[in-house]
């Protein structure tokens, strides 16, 4: 019986083959790290760490450069800070509305709205930010300078809302309706029990969902490349213009990199700073997400 | 027991209040649910006003020039074009075979664990660094350069993660009654996933892949940092060629633009008419989003209804 | 139907509609105060329908509607009545439910959640209050050294104990219980029993259950359902021992249900 040696050998390459599509991530991952360690090794050999740690200027391209990369850490902040006073509370306030209150009707309309709300390229976002709220906000706030970090801060923010209601409202979904039952047969309201004892009973699914949030804001580039300027600023002002780490990458890679440069090492050295603060926020992210399968 | 009589009134008065804050609260969900609804239909109709005048067959074979009425999106939507093709063709087929893998072979080891730690990881890595890993890897190590197999490459990393988890929710969305039926009358594992798993989860991976294709027309950072131009006033290479063998990979290595991009240089320049350019760029790159999204959406409850177990 | 006795509610010509099938067909019953009535007869006879229409559960899923009256005593409130808010019938009646449902939080805060919903937040008043409840709920002694650990901690039997006490912490006029031992162990069953038989001076109770014996053991008064109606209703020793009907006899002795 001929066929079955040749049948086996088949099935095992075919394995080996997906295999190795699997382990790609991995790989991918471990190439990310790579790199970004290896460039910024290049550029720490030249920079000490203090001084990028705590100079608070950054120069990089001048005559007389300055490393000092606080000046972008706190553009990121200042514009993730915005974003998450935007869409943290509304986000979980469409939740909770979505999943305790809506009729089906309204959450069948409104979950592809939202949907499509985030798949919006980022570069239109940051189009409406620069030539359409911030002309608005100036009406309001004369002070507010043509780049400044409120517009692109409420943009990311009203971007990154279905990413919190989403994940929010499935968690809250996911609470069996017998635990309302008992809220309600006590008389409480919809509004009582959403408060109090949906969402602490969905609290890890929550906190997971605004940690997605948060990250998202950090990493987004184009809406601040557009509309916070490209100027390094070490304010908590929102109405100046901001660089943040993304922005500043590709603000350097528009013009030319000659390869291994201080220039070029300089957004490797950015990159890592944004790298680790993701997965710092991941690393919280994913210790939720294991606390939701613990409870029930 | 039972001292409601008296107290009544204040048990009422409370009702009252509870259900005010309930009714108040009602109202707050109904419109902030209502906010991303009108901001939608806000960003549409200012990007129409401002480019639909713009919009012209001129407009879709011109290259971009220092005169705006003249500047066009050919260069940019050949490259958008041709750089999809390569994303494709690397995130789907590496794509699915690790949702494959994950789902139909992975044990429960410390490798299978590994393996999803990494994709869920990688999912919440902001694009911009998948653009520095692609300079690195890609263009330097590799020697692509700075062109649409990089970036092609680097966009299917970027969408490779979306591929995987649509393929392993459809996959696990297949009862094992039906695994165990193919098995019971002899077939193998690979046959078992060629004739019943693969076909059966088509559709949910179809719309994993479209919602993933969708997102990687829109970016823009990752492309940039691998050193797309902003300003290009030609096009690849042709894919054909006169000579044996005919088929010309040349254009992989040539330099390129996508329409984000162009979008993003047009809004970066200070004429005014440049923006509405750009507001021309947008609204192809928002229809293209938008019916792609909902191409999606639509092929998602479809597969719903038709199939249940 | 009873006599010589007080009584907490009457029923007058109950019928329910569920998505226009009539589940509940013209139900005449009185429920005598500080007693405990049981309801029994085969699955699907509408035990637990009638039960929830006590507390109007049924307004929390469309398509439902009752016809007739439930009239409250001593204020003669029809709970039933469209003009009466179900939240303030709620906070008059309590629930006890089949499968014990505390919420994901501390024992404390369970027993406290109905007083809170009052807008009751002193301190002081809630520790009394909770450890009344937890004490007529048989409970008392085996969680006052942590009341402050998470509720799923519990075992069924006294999770089970805890929604009691969640649904007596609010001195409810009238006590539902939907099968309240049908998940439990025998022992923690009995527990529930002696309870529930100890609560009678303090409120009155209507218990729902598809265990005969139990009717038998804990209840005054017994009514036995078939098919959404009321087939007999009388003093639960008479209902055992001579029924009237042959209905009645039939699933008593096991002959169906």
């Amino acid at each position: 019986m001929k066929r079955p040696l040749l049948t086996i050998f088949k099935e095992r390459a075919i394995e080996g083959v997906l295999l190795l599509s699997a382990l790609s991530s991995i790989f991918i991952t471990l190439s990310i790290v790579f790199i970004l360690f290896y460039e910024s090794f290049g550029f720490f050999k030249d920079i000490p760490l203090w001084e990028f740690l705590t100079g608070t200027q950054w120069t990089p391209l001048f005559a007389q450069p300055k490393f000092g990369i606080l000046p972008l850490i706190c553009g990121t902040l200042l514009v993730t800070g915005i974003a998450v006073l935007v869409a943290l509370p509304i986000g979980l306030i469409v939740a909770v509305y979505l999943s305790e209150y809506a009729p089906h009707k309204i959450r069948e309309m409104a979950k592809p709205i939202l949907e499509l709300l985030a798949a919006i390229p980022t570069v239109v976002y940051g189009y409406f930010a620069l030539l359409f709220l911030t002309p608005i906000l100036q009406k309001f706030i004369p002070d507010l300078s043509g780049f400044n970090a409120l517009s692109p801060g409420i943009i990311i923010g009203i971007m990154i809302i279905p990413y919190v209601s989403s994940a929010s409202e499935d968690s809250m979904r996911a609470v069996p309706m017998h635990i309302r039952e008992g809220s309600y047969a006590m008389g409480a309201t919809k509004f009582q029990t959403a408060f109090k004892v949906i969402i602490p009973a969905a609290f890890s699914g929550i906190a997971a969902s605004f940690i997605i949030g948060i990250s998202r804001a950090i990493g987004e580039t184009m809406v601040v490349a557009i509309a916070a300027g490209m100027m390094p600023n070490l304010t908590l002002n929102p109405l100046k213009p901001v660089q943040t780490l993304t922005a500043y990458i590709v603000g350097v890679s528009l013009g030319d990199l000659p390869h291994g440069t201080l220039e070029y090492k300089t957004i490797f050295a950015a990159g890592i700073t944004l790298f680790l603060m993701t997965l710092f926020l991941n690393i919280i992210g994913f210790w939720f997400k294991r606390k939701i399968r613990e409870v029930y | 027991m039972g001292p409601q009589r008296n107290p009544f009134e204040e048990i009422r008065k409370r009702i009252v209040q509870n259900k005010l804050h309930d009714y108040l609260f009602w109202l707050l969900g109904f419109f902030s649910t209502l906010i991303g609804f009108v901001v939608l239909f806000t960003l549409i109709i200012d990007l129409f006003i401002d480019g639909f005048p713009r919009l012209s067959w001129s407009f879709f074979v011109s290259y971009p020039s220092r005169f705006p009425e003249k500047a066009g999106i050919l260069s940019a939507w050949v490259g958008t074009t041709l750089v999809m093709v390569v994303t494709a063709l690397t995130a789907i087929p590496l794509g699915i075979a690790a949702g494959i893998y994950l789902e139909e072979y992975g044990k429960k080891n410390w490798l299978t664990h590994l393996i999803e730690i990494n994709m869920n990881n990688l999912a919440g890595v902001p694009s911009i660094i998948y653009g520095l890993l692609a300079l690195g890897l890609f263009v330097y190590f590799f020697k692509f350069g700075e062109s649409i197999l990089t970036g092609g490459l680097t966009l299917g990393l970027l969408i490779l993660p979306m591929v995987v988890t649509s393929t392993r929710e459809s996959i696990k969305s297949i009862p094992n009654s039906i695994r165990e039926a193919s098995y019971a009358l002899g077939a193998t594992k690979w046959q078992t996933i060629k004739d019943h798993i693969l076909p059966y989860s088509m559709g949910g991976i179809l719309t994993g892949v479209i919602i993933g294709l969708s997102r990687a027309i829109g970016e823009t950072a990752p492309i940039i940092t691998v050193g797309a131009l902003t300003f290009i006033a030609f096009l690849p290479s042709p894919p054909l060629s006169p000579t044996f063998p005919f088929i010309s990979f040349k254009w992989l290595f040539d330099p390129f633009t996508v329409m984000p991009i162009q979008m993003f240089n047009w809004i970066s320049r200070p004429q005014k008419e440049f923006h509405l350019n750009a507001a021309s760029a947008g609204i192809i790159l928002l229809v293209m989003t938008l019916v792609m999204n909902g191409l999606a959406i639509y092929l998602r409850y479809r597969f719903r209804k038709r199939i249940k177990w | 139907m009873i006599v010589s006795e007080r009584l907490k509610a009457e029923v007058k010509n109950l019928n329910f509609y569920y998505n226009q099938i009539q589940a509940i067909k013209n139900i005449n019953l009185s429920i005598a105060e500080n007693r405990i009535t049981a309801l029994i007869g085969p699955s699907g006879c509408g035990k637990t329908t009638y039960l929830r229409c006590f507390n109007r559960m049924h307004d929390l899923y469309p398509n439902n509607r009752y016809e007739g009256e439930i009239i409250l005593y001593p204020d003669r409130l029809n709970i039933i009545s469209p003009k009466v808010d179900p939240i303030e019938v709620r906070m008059r009646i309590s629930m006890v439910f089949q499968k014990p449902n505390p919420f994901p939080k501390t024992i404390y805060e369970n027993v406290a959640y109905g007083l809170r919903v009052r807008g009751e937040n002193r301190r002081s008043f809630l520790n009394q209050k909770v450890e009344i409840a937890l004490r007529q709920a048989a409970l008392w002694d085996e969680v006052k050294d942590r009341l402050f650990d998470h509720a799923f901690n519990l075992s069924g039997g006294q999770q089970q104990r805890l929604c009691i006490a969640r649904a007596l912490a609010t001195d409810p006029e009238i006590l539902l219980f939907d099968e309240p031992t049908s998940a439990l162990d025998p022992t923690a069953t009995s527990k529930i029993e002696e309870l529930i038989m100890q609560l009678k001076k303090d409120v009155t109770i209507i218990i729902v259950t598809h265990n005969m014996q139990q009717a038998a053991r804990v209840s005054d008064y017994t009514a036995f359902m078939y098919l959404g109606e009321i087939i007999e209703f009388d003093k639960t020793e008479k209902i055992f021992t001579r029924p009237s009907k042959k209905l009645t006899e039939d699933y008593i002795t096991g002959r169906f249900g």
